[in-house]
């Protein structure tokens, strides 16, 4: 067992370092990639919090849709395999509700505040 | 240029291996003109990939500017006594190319409301021009782009089934070859236009220009990732897709709206496979910079917007 603190209470502090104490004291072109940083260490933060709820809930979604189980990797690429044969499309049952909600997953760590995902992750009736 | 006394201000602006952009500044006795010059240094001349090449380039900026497009005057095309490799200078125009700038400060304000129109009577321009002119471009057709975005994807070895949801579509929506071929600009968007108060300055890039669908360029100025963040305005952020067709149809031209749809799929795929292309060459190296890593990550975007587009919730 590794010891504390956990890697995103260490991540999530270098990062605030980086913002709240550095990045006032840099300009230009060194401020954008230090931006970059900042904004790639919070989003490290955000996978390491929410990726092990929404891998499990995909995984379930996967074995359901394809009626076999695997390697997250090994299920999606069974998946596009699927989907690009045209044996899956999306009057499958529960394909596209699967898709919504594992790009709404991907975007709650990669990109929470792109626009289309604010939208849709506001959308109250989630009728996917 | 005659008449010119020297050259000032000289900075670079960017530059990779192949291919540098210059700004400086020509003394002349009626006063300075503000110039760029575009070129590849000696040894690079040769356009890798889907690159038109800056002879090229030269050309239809020199052809567009004769068109009415808003464009920038070729000054001179660089030639082997010039000793400088391949490239050209063009007149300097002032104005702003960030989109965050354009779609947010008040000087722009004003002119917003007009720009998707305005886009489409140039889009019109380009498409306008005659093939006869033209120089030796590479054709793009529809099934052949299909083919090779597909394979592309295929290659990073990441499956996501959204793309081949996307590819699927493509296929069954493909349009077949356009009534006219034409010009394509063929990135034809924010960061490739100067926009001052006044509207649209000029037209830029003409690096990835061929001969196809003209609706390629409608569909790649609609799509999403060129909104930023002003999601129901489908031209940059500007305005409606209705407004850039009647400024294109104002100009002459007809427009299929079933055509833009299938070019906006394929350039909303388009973008995503060039973010996982990068983050393939932040991997493989030599250019292993974070921001290339950090733009693999935002291949989730197109992610939600080809969702968006080809499977909407609440229907």
């Amino acid at each position: 067992m590794q010891d504390e603190p956990t890697p995103v209470e260490l991540t999530k502090a270098v990062a605030d370092f980086l913002r709240n104490d550095v990045a006032p004291l840099i300009s230009g072109h060194q401020a954008f990639k230090l931006r970059v940083g900042i904004n790639a260490l919070d989003l490290v933060v955000r996978q390491l919090t929410l990726s092990e709820a929404s891998d499990a809930t995909e995984a379930a979604r996967l074995a359901a849709l394809l009626g076999s189980a695997g390697s997250l990797f090994d299920t999606n690429r069974e998946l596009a395999e699927q989907i690009a044969s045209g044996a899956f499309n999306l009057a499958t049952p529960g394909l596209k509700e699967h898709l919504w909600q594992t790009t709404l997953d991907k975007l709650a760590v990669d990109q929470p505040n792109y626009a289309s995902y604010k939208r849709e992750a506001g959308r109250e009736d989630g009728d996917a | 240029m005659p008449g010119a006394t020297g050259v000032e201000g000289v900075a670079k602006l960017s530059g990779g291996a192949s291919q540098e952009t210059w700004r400086f500044d020509i003394a002349h006795p009626a006063g300075r003109v503000g110039a760029i010059l575009r070129r590849a240094p000696a040894g690079y001349g040769a356009a890798p990939g889907r690159a038109t090449g800056l002879g090229n380039e030269a050309t239809l900026m020199q052809l567009a500017y004769e068109a009415g497009v808003p464009s920038p005057r070729v000054l001179h095309v660089l030639g082997p006594e010039d000793d400088l490799g391949t490239g050209f200078i063009m007149q300097r125009i002032e104005g702003e190319t960030i989109a965050r700038k354009i779609l947010r400060d008040a000087e722009f304000a004003e002119v917003r409301p007009r720009l998707a129109r305005q886009l489409g009577g140039i889009a019109a321009g380009i498409h306008g021009i005659a093939r006869s002119r033209l120089p030796d471009l590479r054709m793009m057709a529809s099934s052949s782009e299909i083919a090779e975005l597909g394979r592309e994807y295929r290659s990073f070895g990441w499956p996501r089934p959204v793309f081949d949801l996307a590819l699927r579509w493509l296929a069954d929506h493909d349009p077949g070859p356009p009534e006219e071929v034409t010009l394509v600009h063929g990135d034809f968007r924010h960061g490739n236009l100067i926009i001052g108060a006044d509207g649209v300055r000029a037209v830029l890039d003409w690096e990835l220009a061929h001969l196809g669908d003209p609706t390629e360029d409608l569909g790649w100025i609609c799509v999403n990732s060129w909104r930023f963040g002003e999601i129901d305005k489908p031209v940059g952020g500007f305005g409606s897709r209705e407004e850039l067709f009647a400024g294109y149809e104002a100009a002459g031209r007809t427009v299929d709206p079933d055509r833009v749809m299938f070019w906006e799929v394929m350039g909303t795929l388009r973008w995503g496979v060039m973010c996982c292309g990068m983050m393939q060459r932040f991997r493989q190296g030599p250019d292993h910079s974070m921001e290339r890593a950090v733009i693999g990550r935002r291949a989730s975007e197109t992610e939600i917007d080809l969702l968006r587009l080809l499977a909407p919730r609440g229907t």
